[in-house]
Protein backbone atom coordinates (compact mmCIF):
# COMPACT_ATOMS: atom_id res chain seq x y z
CA UNK A 1 0.00 0.00 0.00
CA UNK A 2 1.39 3.96 -0.95
CA UNK A 3 1.38 6.39 1.95
CA UNK A 4 1.56 10.35 0.96
CA UNK A 5 4.42 11.50 3.77
CA UNK A 6 4.96 14.86 4.02
CA UNK A 7 8.07 16.62 6.76
CA UNK A 8 7.64 19.91 8.06
CA UNK A 9 10.32 22.45 9.30
CA UNK A 10 13.62 20.77 10.53
CA UNK A 11 12.23 17.58 9.88
CA UNK A 12 11.87 18.46 6.22
CA UNK A 13 15.90 19.89 6.35
CA UNK A 14 16.32 16.15 7.96
CA UNK A 15 15.05 14.65 4.99
CA UNK A 16 16.05 16.69 2.28
CA UNK A 17 12.78 16.57 1.27
CA UNK A 18 9.07 17.87 1.84
CA UNK A 19 7.27 15.25 0.90
CA UNK A 20 7.51 11.42 -0.94
CA UNK A 21 5.63 8.52 -1.64
CA UNK A 22 6.10 5.12 0.38
CA UNK A 23 5.14 1.88 -0.15
CA UNK A 24 4.64 -0.17 2.91
CA UNK A 25 3.29 -3.33 3.83
CA UNK A 26 -0.37 -4.13 4.64
CA UNK A 27 -0.45 -3.64 8.45
CA UNK A 28 2.23 -1.21 9.05
CA UNK A 29 1.17 1.22 12.08
CA UNK A 30 1.94 5.04 12.67
CA UNK A 31 4.77 3.86 14.81
CA UNK A 32 6.31 1.74 12.77
CA UNK A 33 6.66 4.26 9.87
CA UNK A 34 8.00 6.91 12.99
CA UNK A 35 10.16 4.90 13.64
CA UNK A 36 11.68 4.00 10.26
CA UNK A 37 12.09 7.44 8.84
CA UNK A 38 13.40 8.78 12.15
CA UNK A 39 16.02 5.99 11.99
CA UNK A 40 16.59 6.51 7.90
CA UNK A 41 16.79 10.68 8.40
CA UNK A 42 18.51 10.82 11.17
CA UNK A 43 16.18 13.24 12.60
CA UNK A 44 16.67 14.73 16.32
CA UNK A 45 14.38 15.40 19.07
CA UNK A 46 12.29 12.26 18.15
CA UNK A 47 10.11 12.42 21.49
CA UNK A 48 9.20 15.95 19.99
CA UNK A 49 7.57 14.53 17.16
CA UNK A 50 4.12 14.31 16.83
CA UNK A 51 2.14 12.41 14.02
CA UNK A 52 -1.19 13.29 11.90
CA UNK A 53 -2.41 10.88 9.78
CA UNK A 54 -5.05 12.53 7.30
CA UNK A 55 -4.60 15.87 10.07
CA UNK A 56 -5.64 14.01 13.01
CA UNK A 57 -2.94 13.84 15.88
CA UNK A 58 -4.92 11.12 17.29
CA UNK A 59 -4.17 8.11 15.42
CA UNK A 60 -3.03 4.64 17.24
CA UNK A 61 -4.15 2.63 14.13
CA UNK A 62 -2.67 1.00 11.04
CA UNK A 63 -2.15 3.12 8.22
CA UNK A 64 -4.33 2.22 5.00
CA UNK A 65 -4.04 2.79 1.60
CA UNK A 66 -3.82 6.27 0.05
CA UNK A 67 -3.06 7.99 3.82
CA UNK A 68 -1.62 11.24 4.11
CA UNK A 69 0.63 10.89 6.78
CA UNK A 70 2.68 14.35 8.10
CA UNK A 71 5.51 14.28 10.34
CA UNK A 72 5.46 17.69 12.69
CA UNK A 73 8.29 19.06 14.60
CA UNK A 74 7.38 21.49 17.39
CA UNK A 75 4.49 24.10 17.30
CA UNK A 76 6.23 27.61 16.87
CA UNK A 77 2.96 29.81 15.97
CA UNK A 78 2.73 33.13 17.07
CA UNK B 1 -20.81 38.97 11.47
CA UNK B 2 -20.42 35.61 9.80
CA UNK B 3 -18.68 33.21 11.95
CA UNK B 4 -18.94 29.56 10.34
CA UNK B 5 -17.50 30.50 7.74
CA UNK B 6 -13.64 29.70 6.77
CA UNK B 7 -11.47 32.55 6.61
CA UNK B 8 -8.18 32.70 4.89
CA UNK B 9 -5.96 33.41 7.98
CA UNK B 10 -2.15 33.51 6.29
CA UNK B 11 -0.89 36.43 4.79
CA UNK B 12 2.51 36.51 2.80
CA UNK B 13 5.27 37.62 4.99
CA UNK B 14 4.55 40.71 7.73
CA UNK B 15 1.56 41.91 8.66
CA UNK B 16 1.60 45.65 7.53
CA UNK B 17 0.46 47.88 10.76
CA UNK B 18 -2.39 49.75 8.11
CA UNK B 19 -3.94 46.68 8.63
CA UNK B 20 -4.59 46.68 12.03
CA UNK B 21 -6.13 50.36 11.76
CA UNK B 22 -8.40 49.01 8.61
CA UNK B 23 -9.76 46.40 10.65
CA UNK B 24 -10.37 48.66 13.57
CA UNK B 25 -12.38 51.04 10.91
CA UNK B 26 -14.29 48.24 9.37
CA UNK B 27 -15.87 47.40 12.89
CA UNK B 28 -16.92 50.90 13.59
CA UNK B 29 -20.47 50.36 11.91
CA UNK B 30 -21.12 47.84 14.36
CA UNK B 31 -22.69 49.64 17.20
CA UNK B 32 -23.42 46.68 18.71
CA UNK B 33 -19.87 46.68 19.66
CA UNK B 34 -18.65 47.99 23.11
CA UNK B 35 -15.09 46.45 23.13
CA UNK B 36 -12.30 45.47 20.94
CA UNK B 37 -9.30 43.24 22.18
CA UNK B 38 -6.17 43.38 20.22
CA UNK B 39 -2.74 41.18 20.58
CA UNK B 40 0.18 41.77 17.89
CA UNK B 41 3.02 39.24 17.74
CA UNK B 42 6.51 41.41 16.98
CA UNK B 43 9.62 39.34 15.99
CA UNK B 44 12.02 39.70 18.66
CA UNK B 45 15.50 40.06 18.02
CA UNK B 46 16.63 37.29 20.62
CA UNK B 47 20.13 36.97 21.50
CA UNK B 48 21.05 33.15 21.53
CA UNK B 49 25.05 32.21 22.17
CA UNK B 50 26.04 35.20 20.72
CA UNK B 51 24.16 35.34 17.60
CA UNK B 52 21.12 37.91 16.99
CA UNK B 53 17.62 37.09 15.38
CA UNK B 54 17.44 39.15 12.41
CA UNK B 55 14.03 37.04 10.93
CA UNK B 56 11.51 34.63 11.23
CA UNK B 57 10.42 31.94 8.29
CA UNK B 58 7.50 30.94 8.79
CA UNK B 59 6.34 27.55 7.29
CA UNK B 60 3.15 25.41 7.87
CA UNK B 61 1.14 22.50 6.94
CA UNK B 62 -1.06 24.88 5.82
CA UNK B 63 -4.49 22.30 5.68
CA UNK B 64 -4.26 21.44 8.78
CA UNK B 65 -3.78 24.68 9.94
CA UNK B 66 -6.60 26.38 8.53
CA UNK B 67 -8.84 23.14 10.07
CA UNK B 68 -7.54 23.74 13.21
CA UNK B 69 -8.03 27.52 13.05
CA UNK B 70 -11.55 26.88 11.81
CA UNK B 71 -11.83 24.54 15.16
CA UNK B 72 -10.53 27.43 17.38
CA UNK B 73 -12.70 29.89 15.92
CA UNK B 74 -15.84 27.26 16.56
CA UNK B 75 -15.08 26.59 20.18
CA UNK B 76 -14.17 30.51 20.85
CA UNK B 77 -17.95 31.37 19.72
CA UNK B 78 -19.20 28.43 21.55
CA UNK B 79 -17.20 30.19 24.87
CA UNK B 80 -17.02 33.88 24.81
CA UNK B 81 -19.98 35.82 23.50
CA UNK B 82 -18.53 37.80 21.26
CA UNK B 83 -19.79 39.50 18.21
CA UNK B 84 -16.73 38.89 15.94
CA UNK B 85 -13.20 37.40 15.50
CA UNK B 86 -10.42 38.05 12.91
CA UNK B 87 -6.53 35.56 12.97
CA UNK B 88 -3.87 36.41 10.65
CA UNK B 89 -0.35 35.29 10.96
CA UNK B 90 2.19 35.49 8.53
CA UNK B 91 3.55 32.62 6.38
CA UNK B 92 7.87 33.48 4.79
CA UNK B 93 10.12 35.93 6.17
CA UNK B 94 9.08 38.32 8.54
CA UNK B 95 12.03 40.12 9.77
CA UNK B 96 12.41 41.63 13.61
CA UNK B 97 10.31 44.83 14.41
CA UNK B 98 7.23 43.18 12.40
CA UNK B 99 3.97 41.91 12.87
CA UNK B 100 3.90 37.71 12.80
CA UNK B 101 0.47 37.21 14.53
CA UNK B 102 -2.89 39.44 14.64
CA UNK B 103 -5.90 38.63 16.70
CA UNK B 104 -8.77 40.86 17.10
CA UNK B 105 -12.05 40.07 19.13
CA UNK B 106 -15.11 42.32 19.55
CA UNK B 107 -17.84 42.41 21.92
CA UNK B 108 -20.08 44.30 23.99
CA UNK B 109 -18.28 44.14 27.32
CA UNK B 110 -14.43 44.86 27.49
CA UNK B 111 -14.09 41.30 29.33
CA UNK B 112 -15.14 38.66 27.22
CA UNK B 113 -13.21 41.09 24.03
CA UNK B 114 -9.98 40.45 26.16
CA UNK B 115 -10.33 36.73 27.42
CA UNK B 116 -11.61 35.47 24.27
CA UNK B 117 -8.51 37.14 22.62
CA UNK B 118 -6.17 35.57 25.12
CA UNK B 119 -8.08 32.21 23.89
CA UNK B 120 -7.52 32.45 20.28
CA UNK B 121 -3.79 33.57 21.03
CA UNK B 122 -2.78 30.76 23.52
CA UNK B 123 -4.51 28.11 21.34
CA UNK B 124 -2.71 29.39 18.48
CA UNK B 125 0.78 28.69 19.40
CA UNK B 126 -0.28 25.25 21.39
CA UNK B 127 -2.38 23.62 18.67
CA UNK B 128 -1.60 24.39 15.14
CA UNK B 129 1.30 23.15 13.11
CA UNK B 130 3.54 26.60 12.23
CA UNK B 131 6.86 26.23 12.42
CA UNK B 132 9.70 29.35 12.85
CA UNK B 133 13.32 29.57 11.61
CA UNK B 134 14.88 31.89 13.58
CA UNK B 135 17.61 33.33 11.15
CA UNK B 136 20.43 35.09 12.74
CA UNK B 137 22.30 38.07 11.46
CA UNK B 138 25.10 35.79 10.16
CA UNK B 139 22.53 33.89 8.11
CA UNK B 140 23.02 30.80 10.00
CA UNK B 141 19.23 29.22 11.20
CA UNK B 142 17.93 27.31 14.15
CA UNK B 143 14.65 26.20 14.96
CA UNK B 144 12.23 27.98 16.85
CA UNK B 145 10.53 25.85 19.86
CA UNK B 146 7.29 27.27 21.74
CA UNK B 147 7.43 28.10 25.48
Amino acid sequence: MKVNVKYFGAIAESAGKSEEVLDLEKGSSVKDLKNQQIKKYQIQDADSIQIAVNQDLKNEVELKDGDEVAFLPPFAGG
Amino acid sequence: MDKKKPKKVFVDGAIPPEKIATSIANHQSKTNIGAHSIFLGQIRADEIDGKTVSAIEYSAYEEMAESIFHEIREAAFSKFDITCAHIYHSLGEVKTGELCLFVFTSSAHRKIAIEACNYFVEEIKANVPIFGKEIFEDETHQWKVNK
